[in-house]
């Protein structure tokens, strides 16, 4: 038996709306319908009372789950797409992220964002937004890559007392399937190592992950090894797991499918300058998207975003291979 | 001290003597408070703005005493008054005034972004309209588990009206007919921009047909109209009839803070019945009711006086916050604080 990514958000939320009586997930189409991707289908035959159709209101849905959480429930805000979170931007950053500092009473709420590109999605419906969120106090970020990950990091975002933006990559949902669940995983805020290697480090995180590990199995072909880091969580972000990588292979690469411009990518590099500097062999690199508005047309988007055969001509850049 | 009284056994809405007298202290207590921050201000004792209440405190006591201490209350910029009815001090007003760490939002916030949740007196945020959909889901989150009976209160003005985050809430509020009472204050001038250029409506209260909600409107210079529709809005709040929408014409009778002069407010308007200081109409229908003389009316005041200056002495003493043993971390579960760079 397989289970997807998708598949693994939804039993994540049946989970929690079994063990967990304040856990309560509000968005548009959630209910009966059972969410536009699925990923709550099945849930408000089980709990009609906690599974809620809102209206198209982003900002009334998270201000809303705000209010739940400064109560006591754990909600779950789905957004429909995370490019249509920024009309909920103002409650998530200036409202939840800075409710806690203020008051000192903790916003333990959760927003799924549907992200990433897949093909067709065009302009908005395909952005990845985790380091926009990242950019404000008060906020944790998760980008889970695996199927395990999207499983055990949702159940963990709900236990946290802060509000967490869980960005979940939608090209991930049916594309990538496990055959279990793994029993262990990391906590929120710890890297992993996803592959082991002595010529270069590669950080990337959600669906960039798997173009990298493709470019990895081409490479090892010639003898070239990459290490490659899955960050998990972007923010807090695990800088000690990545310098001890650039340790041992002296050259860094970040590969991210967001905007280039003040990313999760730019802020390693600029971790890794300052506090790395001494270990690095070659200047680093990164490999994001390209600065324009995601293109409709498939055979444009596979060349807007980073994908295998771009990362790879980057690492061959970095290693002068 | 300020102290506002337990109305948990207030159900009707009559503009009773007793009703009335607390109404009119927290009114006055609240202009004169006002008055101390404006003198604060000016002596450069007070960081940022001063934002003040004046001619809303009718409206704002009404709904401040009209609630219990149960209930949910979010106000907003000139709701002072309203503050001090629904139990805050005047040590606590002017804490978050002045920066004291002791205050609620220990320095890290203040002037009116003050609020203390777990007592359901909620801190606004800058952006208007954004806190009624938070009141919201804490009504949501009472229903759902089964406590009954509390309400939810929250302030807005003529210009918060016009905002994505007011037409949001208060339909989502009218989908899920939560006990909500909505007090939109219209002073006619948000900021300098006057109310033709906010709405087309003939009237505010007329956008509580298309949210299908209950309208009411209220003279929000008179304390025994103000007393009377907040009142009743709240009753049948409680009662489970829904959002309420209250629509009280009024003026602003000072600057949108105190740096500003306001002198794009028509004069023709002060002249109007929306131009009386709701502090004179108030002190007039108490002598009229026989329920304070000029005298005891002059009593209060001073004893007033007495104690917002003993509470200025008090929080002053109580000094600013220590930087560098301030703790600097924005999330409540510490260890995922990503480490300082």
């Amino acid at each position: 038996m397989s289970i997807t990514y998708l598949n693994a958000i939804r039993e994540a939320q049946r989970h929690l709306l079994e063990t967990d009586q304040r856990v309560l997930i509000y968005g548009q189409d959630v209910g009966l319908f059972g969410g536009a991707f699925k990923a709550t289908k099945g849930l408000a035959e089980v709990f009609p009372d906690r599974v809620m159709d809102a209206p198209i209101s982003e900002d009334a849905i998270v201000g809303t789950a705000i209010g739940a959480a400064i109560e006591g429930l754990r909600p779950i805000v789905e957004m429909q797409f995370a490019d249509f979170s920024t009309v909920g931007f103002n409650q998530i950053a200036n409202n939840a992220g800075a409710f806690f500092w203020r008051t000192g009473v903790p916003v333990p709420l959760t927003v799924r964002l549907p992200s990433g590109g897949t093909s067709g999605g065009g302009p908005f419906h395909s952005q990845s937004l985790e380091a926009v969120y990242a950019h404000y106090p008060g906020l944790v970020v998760m980008t889970p890559a695996t199927v395990s990950d999207a499983y055990s990091m949702l159940i963990e975002a709900v236990t946290i007392d802060d509000p967490v933006i869980f960005c979940e990559h939608k090209y991930l949902y049916y594309h990538l399937k496990a055959d279990t669940l793994e029993p262990e995983t990391l906590p929120a805020g710890k890297a992993r190592i996803a592959r082991t290697g002595r010529d270069a480090t590669v950080v990337t995180y959600s669906a960039m992950l798997h173009e990298v590990l493709e470019v990895a199995k081409e490479l090892a072909n010639e003898d070239v090894e990459l290490e490659i880091i899955d960050l998990r969580t972007v923010k807090p972000l695990d800088t000690d797991t990545v310098i001890a990588s650039v340790a041992r292979t002296g050259r860094l690469l970040c590969a991210a499918e967001a905007w280039p411009w003040g990313g999760v990518s730019a802020e390693i590099i600029a971790r890794i300058a300052n506090e790395g500097f001494h270990l690095l062999d070659a200047p680093p690199r990164r490999v994001n998207a390209k600065d324009t508005p995601i293109p409709y047309h498939p055979d444009l988007w596979s060349i807007h975003r980073p994908a295998a055969r771009s990362i790879l001509l980057a690492v061959r850049e970095l290693l002068r291979i | 001290m300020q102290t506002a009284v337990d109305t948990w056994t207030n159900s009707t809405t009559a503009p009773t003597s007793a009703r009335l007298l607390e109404i009119f202290r927290s009114m006055m207590t609240a202009r004169l408070l006002d008055e101390k921050l404006a003198a604060l201000y000016r002596a450069g004792k007070i960081h940022g703005g001063v934002f003040l209440g004046k001619g809303q405190e009718a409206l704002s006591a009404a709904l401040g005493q009209a609630l219990r201490r149960t209930d949910v209350f979010a106000p907003l910029i000139r709701d002072g008054a309203g503050r001090l009815a629904f139990g805050e001090t005047v040590v606590e007003a002017l804490r978050s005034c002045l920066g004291s760490p002791q205050g609620p939002m220990r320095s890290r916030d203040g002037n009116v972004h003050r609020g203390r949740p777990r007592d359901g007196y909620l801190p606004m945020i800058s952006h208007l309209g954004a806190m009624i959909s938070v009141v919201g889901g804490m009504l949501l989150s009472r229903r759902l588990r089964g406590r009954r009976g509390d309400i939810g209160a929250t302030c807005i003005g003529d210009g918060g009206v016009s905002t994505g985050a007011f037409h949001e809430a208060v339909n989502l509020a009218a989908v899920e007919k939560l006990p909500l009472v909505i007090v939109v204050a219209n002073n006619h001038y948000a900021y300098s921009t006057p109310i033709e250029k906010q709405t087309a409506c003939r009237s505010l209260v007329d956008k509580a047909v298309g949210y299908g909600v209950q309208g009411h409107t209220a003279d929000g210079t008179d304390i025994v109209d103000c007393c009377k529709v907040i009142g009743e809005a709240v009753n049948r709040a409680r009662a489970g009839e829904g959002p309420q929408l209250v629509v009280a014409e009024l003026l602003r009778l000072c600057g949108h803070g105190e740096h500003d002069d306001a002198n794009y407010i028509d004069r023709r308007l002060k002249e109007t019945t929306i131009g009386r200081d709701c502090l004179d109409v108030a002190r007039e229908t108490l002598q009229e009711r026989n329920i304070m003389d000029a005298e005891a009316i002059a009593q209060l005041r001073a004893e007033i006086t007495r104690e917002i200056e003993s509470a200025v002495q008090q929080v002053i003493k109580e000094g600013g916050p220590d930087p560098f043993a301030h703790d600097w971390c924005a999330l409540a579960t510490r260890r995922l604080a990503d480490p300082p760079l």
